[in-house]
């Protein structure tokens, strides 16, 4: 239980849909989602491979409580090879769509091949068939989902798609559901879009019975929920804020990365964070922010709905942006503002309808914005080139970059494929605020040591997500340790993402670990999963996921030198702030790091580390 | 005292956990497409509406059922199908003028809220408060209350 125990694989250069039992020995293996998946593709596929090859795989993947009444129990995420990193690639995402997808009688659906011709799929509980998708290609993720719909006449399907980005292989094309969700992060769009599936639509009417223990499960899910609704961070910072909440935190601890990790403090922060976004404009006596949205089954609420200035020079003749829609959240308005130096609430959230509307990760085209920027500063960019003025801070600037990107057009071919790409061309590599090739998020990692770390090591690239030692070193969660320091970062790295392994893997949102720890989590899937489910099961399989990523990144290729942060977090200090003058103490974390993680000093996982996690 | 569900679109954020929590009730299993309770989200205008039977006095799909299939709980004031007596001819669901009766081809029969014999599943799942369940003579006290605090002391 906890599994419909049924794979759905497509293979699309043959145009099959075939049902195949889930393998239930790695289910209790690796639990779902993240970690069931990536078995799968490790397994399957060679690391070698190129990404936006046929040869390479894309898994659509839930987890045991997905689909169920536990708090934000509606992830998927989406496994793949990513074209941004050449690293193993896994994109979570909310919404209604993973939810969609248990309920039509699904655990997971592997695509292979490529497709001769544009298509999609259709799932409609047991059956499952790829459809011409002609009409689709050339339409934004919004467009697509409304056509899929509307020639289906059923309202109620629920639709994952590419926008123009994905179908251009955009190397940070995401995949975009519920119009305003997304697998969001190292390029799984660009993955869909090169075997030629626009989307995927599914009605799922089976819904789920599949829990072990019914009157257990709610019982401990109810008593779970209320630790969120009491919980100042899950029961009144995110619903109210957003994530939001963390843009004046952050800039004040002097964190916040700006003008392409130039600066760690932004002077208009406060002009765009969640509390600008409760502010009325003068223009229209209207905040920006219209309501908090929640996605499938989660009880935090952090999503933001909002609709932009309709006088802005963004949209003043474009009423189609006018309607409400998905808003900024942390990440996108930092990547979008602060990493340019752009401080235009309306012009942030207009760019990050463009990445919403046409599949674009905000996180890494704002950076490459940004680094972009920083090459114009120095004269290795020129007007003529890229069609316009582009110092840091130009609005203008930012917003043109986001229409041409995902088009395709002009300047937009160089930024899409991302700053390492754009900065190695105009001979800056140095200049690329990235790890693995893909880019930081919205924590310096000189503020945040921790951070730093975490970016390093991250299996997909820099990450937030994947070692979120922010709640820790910043929030003082569970327990608080100072940022500034180096001293127990490995350990705490370490445990940060072993423990994330197996929240992403069980279905539910990281978000939830504000409030939760992994025993919350534990009764949770106990009561819903058949087998074993203790404490210590789990945190084994969390570390056990983290070494089995890692074993695929080194047979791709990848190894110690990728492990590291950009000469500028490593030399030049913090100017400002708490942090002024400390760089990353990252050459003393990295080897106290790989000797707990039980690799050697290469980074490479030693015989009985591997034995002991059964790999 | 006779209770009756109240829906306040404004706490409404759309997590479905009403849907889940109904299915649950009637057929064992987490599912919203049996859930008698459904939550329309307006994305251009950034509303999710919770709407369901709102268990008329004068019902008529029970009026309208040639079988007697649709009778009223005395102790809830909720129309209740009968599955057992129910044929499926779906006249209810024309009857109903606000589409809360409808057809499940699964079973053969008609599925409309039932208010749980008097303690509302979805009630106790929704995390904002978005759904109650009050006294049916009150349902205005909340928002009288509101708008009373709102008056000074000279003129309403």
């Amino acid at each position: 239980m906890g599994w419909t125990r049924k794979v759905l694989r497509v293979n699309l250069t043959t145009g099959t849909c075939v049902a195949e039992p889930l393998n239930m020995e790695w289910a209790q293996d690796y639990l779902g989602c993240r970690g069931l998946a990536t078995k799968y593709f490790t397994t399957e596929v060679d690391p070698k491979v190129d990404p936006l090859s046929p040869a390479n795989k894309m898994l659509m993947v839930t987890g045991p409580l997905t689909g169920t009444m536990a708090s934000t129990g509606g992830r998927y995420s989406v496994v793949t090879k990513g074209p941004l990193t050449g690293a193993i690639a896994c994109s979570n995402s909310g919404g209604y769509f993973g939810a969609e997808m248990k309920f039509a009688g699904w655990d997971m659906i592997i695509f292979e091949g490529k497709s001769p011709k544009p298509v999609y799929l259709y799932v409609e509980n047991d059956r499952a068939e790829l459809l011409d998708a002609a009409g689709l290609w050339g339409k934004s993720c919004w467009d697509t989902e409304e056509t899929i719909k509307a020639s289906h006449q059923d309202p109620q399907i629920r639709v994952c798609s590419i926008g123009l980005a994905g179908e251009n292989q955009v190397l940070f094309a995401c995949i975009i559901n519920d119009l305003h969700r997304a697998a969001g992060r190292s390029g799984v769009g660009a993955v869909m879009g090169s075997k030629n599936l626009k989307a995927v639509a599914i009605r799922g009417t089976k819904g789920f019975g599949g829990i072990r223990d019914f009157p257990a499960f709610l019982e401990v899910t109810n008593q779970k929920k209320k630790i969120l609704a009491d919980n100042a961070v899950t029961g009144q910072g995110l619903p109210k804020y957003g994530t939001q909440v963390l843009m004046n935190v952050i800039n004040e601890m002097g964190a916040l990365p700006t003008r392409n990790h130039r600066d760690v403090q932004f002077d208009q922060a406060s002009k765009i964070g969640g509390e600008a976004m409760h502010e009325k404009r003068p223009t229209d006596g209207k905040a920006q922010l219209v309501t908090n949205a929640a996605c499938f089954a989660c009880t935090i609420a952090c999503g933001r709905i909002s609709k932009i200035d309709q006088t802005h020079f963004t949209v003043t003749n474009n009423p189609k942006y006018w309607g409400a829609t998905g808003g900024l959240e942390y990440e996108a308005a930092w990547a979008l503002g602060a990493a340019n130096g752009v401080g235009d609430l309306e012009a942030l959230h207009y760019a990050n309808m463009l990445c919403n509307e046409q599949g674009m990760d905000p996180i890494t085209f704002g950076t490459t914005v940004g680094a972009a920027m920083e090459l114009y500063e120095l004269g290795l960019l020129t007007k003529e080139q890229i069609g316009e003025e582009a110092p840091f801070g130009s609005t203008k600037a930012m917003a043109h970059f986001a229409e041409i990107t995902a088009r395709g057009e002009g300047f937009g071919k160089e930024l899409a494929l991302g700053s390492k790409r754009l900065c190695a061309k105009y001979g800056r590599p140095d200049l690329s605020m990235s790890v693995k090739g893909q880019e930081f998020p919205a924590y310096d990692g000189r503020a945040i040591q921790g951070m730093g770390l975490a970016y390093a090591t991250s299996n997909r690239g820099a990450c937030h997500l994947r070692g979120y030692t922010v709640a820790s070193e910043v929030l003082g969660i569970p327990v608080k340790t100072d940022p500034h320091v180096t001293e127990g970062k490995a350990e705490l790295v370490k445990a940060f993402q072993d423990a994330t392994g197996v929240f992403d893997s069980a279905g539910i949102c990281i978000f939830t670990s504000f409030a939760w720890g992994l025993a919350d989590v534990q009764p949770q899937i106990a009561a819903a999963c058949e087998g074993d489910w203790s404490m210590e099961k789990l945190a084994l399989m969390g570390e056990r996921i983290w070494n089995m990523e890692k074993q695929f990144n080194l047979a791709a290729g990848l190894g110690k030198k990728d492990d590291d942060l950009p000469p500028r977090l490593k030399t030049e200090a913090c100017k400002t702030g708490p942090a002024k003058g400390l760089v990353s103490g990252l050459d003393k974390m990295l080897p106290e790091y790989y000797q707990i993680r039980g690799w050697n000093e290469d980074g490479v996982p030693k015989r009985e580390t591997l034995e002991r996690l059964g790999l | 005292m006779m209770k009756s569900l109240y829906l306040d679109p404004q706490k409404c954020t759309g997590c479905l956990q009403c849907e889940m929590a109904c299915a649950y009730e009637h057929t064992g299993a987490f599912n919203p497409a049996q859930s008698r309770i459904k939550i329309f989200n307006f994305e251009h205008e950034g509303r999710m509406v919770p709407y369901t039977c709102t268990q008329c006095a004068e019902a008529w799909c029970l009026l309208a059922c040639p079988v007697e299939a649709i009778t009223m709980d005395a102790a809830t004031g909720a129309k209740v199908v009968h599955d057992g007596t129910c044929v499926g001819c779906k006249v209810c669901t024309i009857a109903c003028p606000f589409g809360t009766v409808n057809y499940v081809a699964e079973t053969g029969k008609v599925q409309k809220c039932d208010l749980c014999g008097g303690d509302p599943e979805c009630v106790k799942a929704c995390p904002t408060g978005a759904i109650t369940y009050v006294d049916a003579d009150w349902t205005g006290l909340d928002r009288m209350r509101a708008w009373a605090g709102r008056a000074n002391s000279a003129v309403l």
